[in-house]
C-alpha cells in the first residue's frame, strides 16, 4: 500500500511534507538499536522516540515514515530533518497497541 | 582485553581505493548518525550493494553513538578497498572494562537519560558484530577503545 493512501484510511495528517512511496511493513519499537538492526527499508516505524538520532537511524536504514504515538510532538529542528531526509513524520494521540490494530484493519501488512 | 572474530580474508593485502576520516566528538548528541550518513553517501558513489551498505551503516551508527555516549572524541577511518570496505574507530576516553560483558546482549552503562531517549538496549557492540563480515575490539581503561570492523562486497 501507498503511503497516501494509507495516511488516508487513517486520517493520518503529517506534520511535514508527505512523501508518498509503496511501504514494505510496519515495525514497532523504542529502542534505537532495534530500530536500527530491525526495521527494513520502506517501513512505517511506528514510536515513541522523537529526536534527531532516531531520523539519523530511521534514514540511514530507509525508513519510509514515522508515526509518533501517544501525542507527542515532534520538535522544530526533527521535522526538518525529517523533511531533509524524505520521512514522513506523523502523530497521533493513540497508542501503540491502537495504532498498530488500526494499521492491520486498513491492510498494511 | 580484546576479541576478534575470525576474519576470513582479512589479511590478504589490497589495494586501497579510497580513504576518508571524519571526527567525532563525545557528548555531541545534535549530529548523532552524521558520520554514519557521511560514509553511506561515499559507499553509494562507489556503487556498492543496498545491502551490504545497510549492514555497513548500522554499524557505523552503532558506534559513532558510543562515542557520543561513553567517550571523549574519535576518529573513524573508512577504508574502500575492491572487494569490501573497513572501518577503523579509536576514542579516547574511559575504555571498557570488560569487554565480554560489553559485547553481551542486554548489558549496558546507559544513564536514565540515554534510556529515555531509546538507547541503553545493550545492542549497539551486538548489532556490529551481527552485521560484520569482520569485527574486532581492543580497549584500554582510562585512555580508549579501538574497533575494527568491515563488510566484504558480495561477488
Ligand atoms: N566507545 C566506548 N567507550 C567506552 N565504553 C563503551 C564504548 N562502547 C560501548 N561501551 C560500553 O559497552 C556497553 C555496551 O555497549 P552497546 O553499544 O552494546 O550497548 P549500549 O550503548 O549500552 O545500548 P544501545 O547500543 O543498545 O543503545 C555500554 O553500555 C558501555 O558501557
Ligand atoms: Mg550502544
Amino acid at each position: 500500500m501507498k503511503l497516501a493512501e494509507l495516511a488516508g484510511k487513517l486520517e493520518l495528517k503529517a506534520v511535514n511534507s508527505l512523501f508518498d512511496r509503496e511501504l514494505t511493513g510496519v515495525y514497532i519499537s523504542d529502542m534505537v538499536s532495534d530500530v536500527i538492526a530491525n526495521a527494513q527499508a520502506g517501513n512505517l516505524l511506528v514510536t515513541l522516540q522523537v529526536h534527531t538520532n532516531v531520523i539519523a537511524a530511521a534514514n540511514l536504514v530507509d525508513i519510509a515514515a514515522i508515526v509518533v504515538t501517544q501525542g507527542k510532538k515532534p520538535p522544530e529542528d526533527v521535522i526538518k530533518m525529517a523533511d531533509k531526509a524524505k520521512i514522513t513524520l506523523f502523530t497521533t494521540e493513540l497508542n501503540r497497541w491502537q495504532i498498530a490494530t488500526k494499521l492491520y484493519e486498513s491492510g498494511v501488512r | 582485553m580484546s576479541e576478534e572474530l575470525p576474519r576470513a580474508g582479512a589479511e590478504a593485502p589490497g589495494e586501497i581505493l579510497y580513504s576518508e576520516r571524519w571526527t567525532i566528538r563525545g557528548g555531541d548528541f545534535d549530529h548523532g548518525g552524521e558520520v554514519a550518513a557521511a560514509v553511506k553517501s561515499t559507499l553509494r558513489q562507489f556503487a556498492v550493494a543496498p545491502e551490504v551498505i545497510r549492514r555497513l551503516s548500522i554499524a557505523n551508527f552503532e558506534a559513532e553513538m558510543n562515542v557520543i555516549m561513553y567517550a571523549e572524541e574519535a576518529v573513524l577511518e573508512l577504508q574502500v578497498l575492491p572487494d569490501r570496505a573497513r572501518v577503523t574507530l579509536a576514542d579516547r576516553g574511559q575504555g571498557i572494562p570488560d569487554i565480554g560483558l560489553a559485547m553481551q546482549e542486554g548489558w549496558s552503562t546507559a544513564t536514565p537519560e540515554m534510556r529515555q531517549r531509546g538507547f541503553g538496549a545493550g545492542l549497539g557492540l551486538p548489532n556490529i558484530r551481527k552485521n560484520c563480515d569482520e569485527f574486532a575490539i581492543e580497549s584500554t581503561v582510562g585512555v580508549g577503545t579501538t574497533l575494527r570492523y568491515g563488510v566484504r562486497f558480495p561477488l
